[in-house]
């Protein structure tokens, strides 16, 4: 097991509020379980060691700054553990008396450990896993999502899609679980918002051809045979999570069209590129800390603490209840460098948010598109809506 | 709010033929400042401003010009008649947004990325003092005897009061999702503070030690405009503090409000994104920057309606108006 401290600022400011709030020092752990995977296709997106404990600590730090005009303190323990040490990490930190977690893991090991802390009564922010059914029928009431569902991925990209008049859909899904299930979500994505796919295939991953043996060289043969016979399409859609093929994409085709989804114009909830809405400020702050660009789970991980400092703040609560109740509360909003205040669902704890779509370097654009409307909130265009959402564990 | 104080006071100094007035817009994107006639709305002059010039104001006497260049980490300073650039002031790191005591002898600053307000003296070109306030500080509001300077930070979510005496903070108050911009009624009496993502503006009433009280909320809300894009910027209060003008970000708008009773009576509609404000000295004309649209709108103040635009700059941010 590997520890992570987060430095502790001192209170270096005069606290001259009104004392009627009691200080409040508010202890989370970040609990990030590394799995053996292949390496990514390009070398810009290994993983680095600090992978989304960096948000921790510059969460802790605004957190502090904030706290101490108030009394409050934060601090956050960082945790890195293979999948085999994770249920034993778990409990080492809820005997330390840490209630408030934020996890990086997939969705098997995350239900797990949601469980595990809800037995002990503590909070669990979801800060990668995009399983659907985690926000469906596999809810928890002690588990809320801060990373976006592939559903929201999904349709942030169709309509981005729709929004361009480019209907007729040529899908390329990857063979392994997590592609099958980031290509249903596109199907659905493409019902919901009027797009045909016209074409759909799947790649298989047969393993070999990857970046370190001149993965080029083969994709430049294999990928234009692959999509030589699709059907008429106006863009390519990739279902590539395990990363692969989609980033080859772009310019292995047989007929030349935009790519989307897993390869060039991407869903994501943050890029270290990211610069409007006041995002440089944020970016600026990241960079000077973590020394790297941020990283989706990074941000991920930020927003996550950020909530638990907004109830803090306001609700004057750091209990996994308090914190729970005011984050699903209509009082909650938080400024998330999106453009928009970012809130929860009550009916399955997914954070509302819109969705940068990002081609590498820019944000190209940023989904809900204009025109696509929703009775209650124009987010809730993406993802699974109230009516569509089988959980009940926040009725 | 400069010029509520400064009108009498250019009356005073310029005795000599009626001049025109101008406004000086600075173009964040452009790295320029445009400068309108504000008789006949014609861009007399453009002219370059630095990186990223986003906070623009003028000295009490209406000489010179203060602009903060972001990127440059300096604030800069053009002659209003020649628009010449003289020595620049030391600004801390990005400034985005500044106020000017009504002796022009104190700036002060706000670094975006250091979390501090600088206090810069205009006339010894020296840092006087950095004071520590909450994540990311933006709105800067001065009280009118100048005691008191008012720093939003957009993360920490709050007014940090600082004295002008000790440089120290002397109050906190929680406010709404990143507060942008802090104005204070002429007299003094009351402050608002516009939350961007929040959605709305915190109105405080201040006693007469400068110790600050909420006492009300204003919200917004256009029929046919998506909620979410109802975000309060800048504001601007008319010196007799019946009006105040709320700049409304990407619902290209601005509300009016009542000052007193805090009901909105109307919505302004004017250019793209619509950021900051500034009343002409006379108080006739209310002008708004609209990012997007790189326009600025005239407002007849009395009338309470937009009577014209003019395309100025790339990404007007700032507007300051002189006599």
């Amino acid at each position: 097991m590997r520890r992570f401290f987060a430095p502790i600022l001192a209170a270096i400011f005069l606290c001259v509020t009104a004392g009627v709030a009691a200080a409040i020092d508010v202890k989370a752990a970040v609990l990030r379980i590394d799995y053996q995977t292949l390496l990514p296709i390009s070398r810009y997106d290994q993983k680095p060691d600090d992978l989304g404990f960096a948000g921790a600590v510059l969460a802790d730090e605004d957190n502090a700054t904030t706290g101490a005009f108030l009394g409050h303190t934060y601090e956050t323990v960082m945790v890195a553990v293979p999948p085999e040490e994770a249920d034993a990490a778990m409990d080492q930190l809820l005997g330390e008396g840490i209630r408030l977690f934020v996890v990086l893991a997939r969705a098997d090991d995350l239900l797990r450990l949601t469980d595990k802390a809800a037995e002990a009564g503590a909070l669990v922010f979801n800060a990668q896993a995009p399983d659907i059914a985690l926000r469906d029928d596999q809810c928890r009431a002690n588990l809320l999502h801060i990373a976006p569902s592939r559903a929201m991925n999904a349709d942030a990209v169709a309509q981005f899609a729709v929004w361009k008049k480019w209907t007729d859909w040529f899908l390329v899904s990857g063979s392994n679980p997590n592609d099958v299930a980031l290509a249903e979500a596109y199907r659905r994505a493409a019902q919901k918002f009027g797009a045909v796919i016209t074409e759909d295939l799947t790649f298989e991953d047969t393993g070999g051809s990857r970046r370190t043996d001149s993965g080029h060289v083969m994709v430049q043969r294999q990928l234009p045979l692959f999509t030589q016979e699709a059907a008429d399409h106006d863009v390519v859609i990739a279902a590539d999570e395990t990363d692969y093929f989609g980033k080859f994409l772009t310019y292995h085709l047989w007929t030349p069209r935009p790519v989307m989804g897993s390869g060039g114009l991407r869903p994501v909830a943050m890029h270290g590129a990211h610069e409007a809405y006041g995002a440089t400020q944020f970016q600026t702050r990241f960079d000077r800390s973590a020394g790297r660009y941020v990283r989706p789970e990074d941000y991920n991980v930020w927003l996550a603490l950020r909530v638990v400092n907004e109830a803090v703040t306001r609700a004057n609560t750091a209990e996994p209840d308090g914190v729970r109740d005011y984050a699903l509360s209509d009082a909650f909003d938080l400024a998330a460098f999106k453009g928009q205040k970012v809130t929860f669902r009550d009916w399955n704890g997914q954070l509302r948010q819109p969705i940068l779509l990002y081609d590498g370097s820019v944000t190209a654009s940023v989904s809900p598109q204009e025109g696509f409307l929703h009775q209650s909130s124009l987010l809730d265009t993406l993802g699974l809506d109230r009516p569509e959402s089988s959980c009940t564990a926040f009725n | 709010m400069k010029s509520l104080f400064l009108s009498a006071a250019v009356i005073a100094l310029f005795s000599g033929p009626a001049m025109a007035g101008k406004a000086f817009v600075s173009n964040e994107r452009g790295n320029t400042i445009s400068v309108v006639n504000t008789e006949t709305w014609e861009v007399e002059h453009e002219f370059f401003a630095g990186n990223r010039p986003r906070g623009i104001t003028v000295s009490p006497d209406g000489t010179k010009i203060y602009v903060c260049a972001s990127d440059d980490n300096l604030v800069r300073v053009f002659d209003s008649s020649t628009y010449e650039e003289l020595p620049s002031l030391p600004s801390g790191p990005d400034p985005e947004l500044f106020v000017i005591e009504p002796s022009g002898k104190r700036l002060y600053i706000a670094n975006e990325d250091d979390n501090l307000v600088t206090v810069t003296d205009t006339e010894t070109r020296t840092v006087l003092a950095e004071v520590p306030v909450g994540v990311e500080p933006e709105g800067m509001g001065i009280s009118p005897d100048a005691k008191w300077v008012v720093n939003t930070s957009e993360t920490t979510n709050m007014a940090h009061f600082i004295s002008t005496e000790d440089y120290t903070i002397k109050h906190n108050i929680l406010v709404d999702q990143r507060p942008r911009y802090a104005q204070y009624t002429a007299d003094g009496s009351r402050l608002f503070v516009t939350s961007e993502i929040g959605g709305t503006v915190t109105v405080m009433d201040i006693d007469a030690d400068g110790a600050p009280t909420v006492v009300g909320k204003i919200s917004f809300e256009v029929a046919g405009v998506q909620p979410e894009w109802l975000q309060p910027v800048g504001a601007k209060v008319t010196s007799d503090g019946t009006r105040l003008f709320v700049a409304l970000g990407p619902a290209n708008r601005v509300a009016v409000v009542d000052a007193q009773s805090l009901e909105v009576l109307d919505y302004i509609l004017v250019g793209q994104r619509v950021w900051q404000l500034d009343f002409t000295p006379d108080e006739k004309y209310l002008l708004t920057t609209n990012g997007n649209s790189n326009d600025i709108t005239v407002i007849d103040v009395a009338q309470e309606a937009a009577i014209r635009s003019v395309q100025v700059g790339q990404q007007p941010w700032g507007v300051v108006t002189v006599e």
